[in-house]
């Protein structure tokens, strides 16, 4: 039997998305080394194609593409990291409550869950920046209160397994708190499918982030890959590269967390690999 | 089952229907207390100011004076008789608003579902059939990158190619306006209008469904009965058209049931990309105009959507698999 690593890294899906991934996270903590000036600065002509001067050419307004990508990684990745991080305190939260007291609480719970599930989530998050008025912190909020449900799902269906299980019942009548119980011997056997769904949420918040900031939604004064992809659409025809470079970047990056979120899920649980 | 028993499974599921529907109304009007600026304010400053009587006036006009459950209470009875508002930037009720451009979003979503549910069954079905060959492998790779694409970018992407580059089909709008189509020339018209935004909204769901319904294929034909149905000597053609798939496609279905209320959401995007005259492209414009009846009422609208969509999504479920019980 493989361990863990062995099976997690032995898969060239996984090796691929970790080096794009990778790169991406190094170039959005060291954004201002790479690129030190401010990627709202005009740098040179308005236009200039990829190849010239500047490596990924300059936008309508002569801005630096290469520095907008780098600086958009940084408030891309934050948003959606945050987010899931919100969304998955929150949903475990909800997921463990529902699951561990069950009865009445678990009907309310769940019920409310599957509301949010019902209700179109990305109008959500529209109707919520629109109303609560875009901002980092507002898109941080809107994001995971509209990807927080799986979470809970996940958690409740775990909670429900584990806790008739011996060791359960043994904490309980050793005379163990019931909050000591969830985070003690409940919580830490969900962690597994936990950090699958977080990860792939991470992806999703992406897309969500940059969608929200194409529509020109996104955290004003911060550059954000979607955001670039809305400035350039009017110029589609005269320069492709303003849309299509941004737009590389999301896909890939979407793509590599998929890779790695599937390839923990495989390494996680071995039996159900080959499916 | 008798239609008796099918009218009143019926009934019971619009009951159901209610807290959800009722949820929303509530969460649309707290989120109206929330947006900054009520509309007495708004109006005035758009006067270019005004007293305070005027605004005091135009509050009472409105019941903003009252507490707040009266103003729920006055909001839900409004709902009940349909009355969602009434948008003072395009001086014109909400509901009024919203049936123009419904029909042009259930064009979209229906030729949607249609292409991303066909082409996605095919595929999964396909690329299990083909499993671990390279041609399985070619299927996966499409589906997990179509996954990964945002829908906004990929739009843009075809109008680059297809309506720029090559001159296929028209860069946006629904119908060619000013060629004044009439009949079957105008059919044709919408139908290349539909191309672009199609394809782009479906690239997702269809990688979705791809994939479920590959996973779904694969785990139906590891159970017994095929096994049973085998040992029975029934040809494996047979196994898999009359057993196999028609079990896989059960939870393809409950997924695009599932995925109504995103394939909604996706819609503003792709609406917005195509200047697509429907529900999405009406809730990005009353986004900017910051024109809340109107964009809440589309909310509204659309949750009531996926609503309707679920329900049918269980009878469809009932009629594809007869063990279902619904008494």
């Amino acid at each position: 039997m493989k361990t863990f690593w062995q099976r997690f890294l032995s898969n060239p899906r996984v090796i691929i998305g970790l080096i794009w991934l990778g790169a991406v996270i190094l170039v959005a903590i060291f954004a201002d080394v790479l690129t030190p000036r401010d990627p709202f600065a005009i740098v040179g002509a308005p236009f200039a194609p990829p190849g010239s001067a500047l490596w990924l050419g300059t936008d309508s307004l002569g801005r630096d593409v290469l520095a907008g990508l780098a600086h958009g990684a940084r408030t891309t990745l934050l948003i959606a990291v945050l987010s899931t991080l919100a969304a998955l305190a929150f949903g475990t939260l909800v997921g463990a409550i529902a699951g561990y007291y069950g009865r009445a609480v678990d009907d309310v719970l769940m019920r409310t869950t599957e509301f949010f599930q019902t209700i179109p989530s990305f109008l959500f998050a529209i109707v919520l920046i629109a109303i609560l008025s875009p901002s980092a912190m507002n898109l941080v909020i809107a994001i995971s209160v509209v990807s927080w449900p799986p979470i809970t799902r996940v958690v409740r269906a775990e909670v429900l397994s584990v806790k008739s299980r011996e060791f359960v019942q043994a904490a309980v009548v050793a005379g163990q708190r019931d909050h000591a119980i969830l985070l003690t011997q409940v919580l830490p056997n969900t962690l597994s499918p936990l950090i699958v769904t977080g990860s792939l949420l991470v992806a999703t918040a992406i897309l969500i982030e940059s969608a929200l900031s194409f529509l020109g939604l996104g955290a004003p004064n911060q550059m954000s890959w979607g955001f670039m992809i809305g400035a350039g659409r009017s110029f589609l025809r005269d320069a492709w590269w303003l849309v299509t470079i941004p737009g590389v970047a999301i896909l890939l990056t979407v793509l590599s967390i998929n890779l790695i979120g599937e390839g923990l899920n495989d390494a996680l649980n071995p039996r159900l690999a080959d499916l | 089952m008798g239609g008796a028993a099918l009218g009143r499974y019926v009934v019971r599921r619009l009951l159901q229907t209610v807290p959800v529907v009722l949820g929303v109304v509530i969460l649309n009007f707290l989120l109206l207390q929330l947006a900054p600026g009520d509309l007495a304010t708004v109006l005035a400053g758009e006067a270019g100011g005004a007293p305070k009587e005027y605004i005091d006036q135009l509050r009472q006009r409105f019941g903003q004076d009252q507490p707040v459950l009266v103003q729920l209470f006055n909001y839900l009875r409004n709902l009940a008789v349909l009355d969602l508002g009434y948008s003072f930037r395009q001086s014109a009720p909400v509901l009024n608003l919203l049936l123009a451009r419904l029909w042009p979003t259930l064009l979209l979503m229906g030729s949607t579902l249609l292409v991303s549910l066909s082409l996605g069954v095919c595929m999964g079905l396909l690329a299990a059939l083909w499993v671990r060959t390279w041609k399985d492998h070619v299927i996966s790779v499409a589906a997990i990158i179509f996954y990964a694409t945002p829908l906004f970018w990929i739009g843009l992407m075809l109008i680059l190619v297809f309506s720029i580059k090559l001159g296929w089909f028209p860069t946006s709008g629904m119908e060619d306006v000013v060629a004044f189509n009439e009949g079957f020339a105008r059919v044709v018209d919408i139908a290349r209008h539909l191309v672009l935004p199609t394809v782009t909204l479906s690239m997702f769901y269809l990688a979705l469904y791809a994939r479920l319904m590959r996973a779904s294929m694969l785990e139906q034909r590891g159970l017994d009965y095929v096994t049973t149905a085998r040992a029975k000597g029934i040809p494996e053609r047979t196994i898999v058209v009359r057993h196999v798939f028609r079990n896989a496609l059960l939870p393809v279905v409950t997924m695009a049931g599932i995925q109504f209320g995103s394939l909604l959401g996706g819609s503003v995007v792709v609406e917005s990309v195509f200047a697509w005259p429907g529900l999405g492209q009406l809730a990005y414009q009353s986004l900017f105009a910051r024109d809340f009846n109107l964009l809440l009422g589309i909310f509204f609208l659309s949750a009531c959507l996926v609503v309707i969509v679920n329900l049918l999504v269980d009878l469809i479920y009932v009629l594809l698999d007869p063990r279902i019980r619904i008494g």
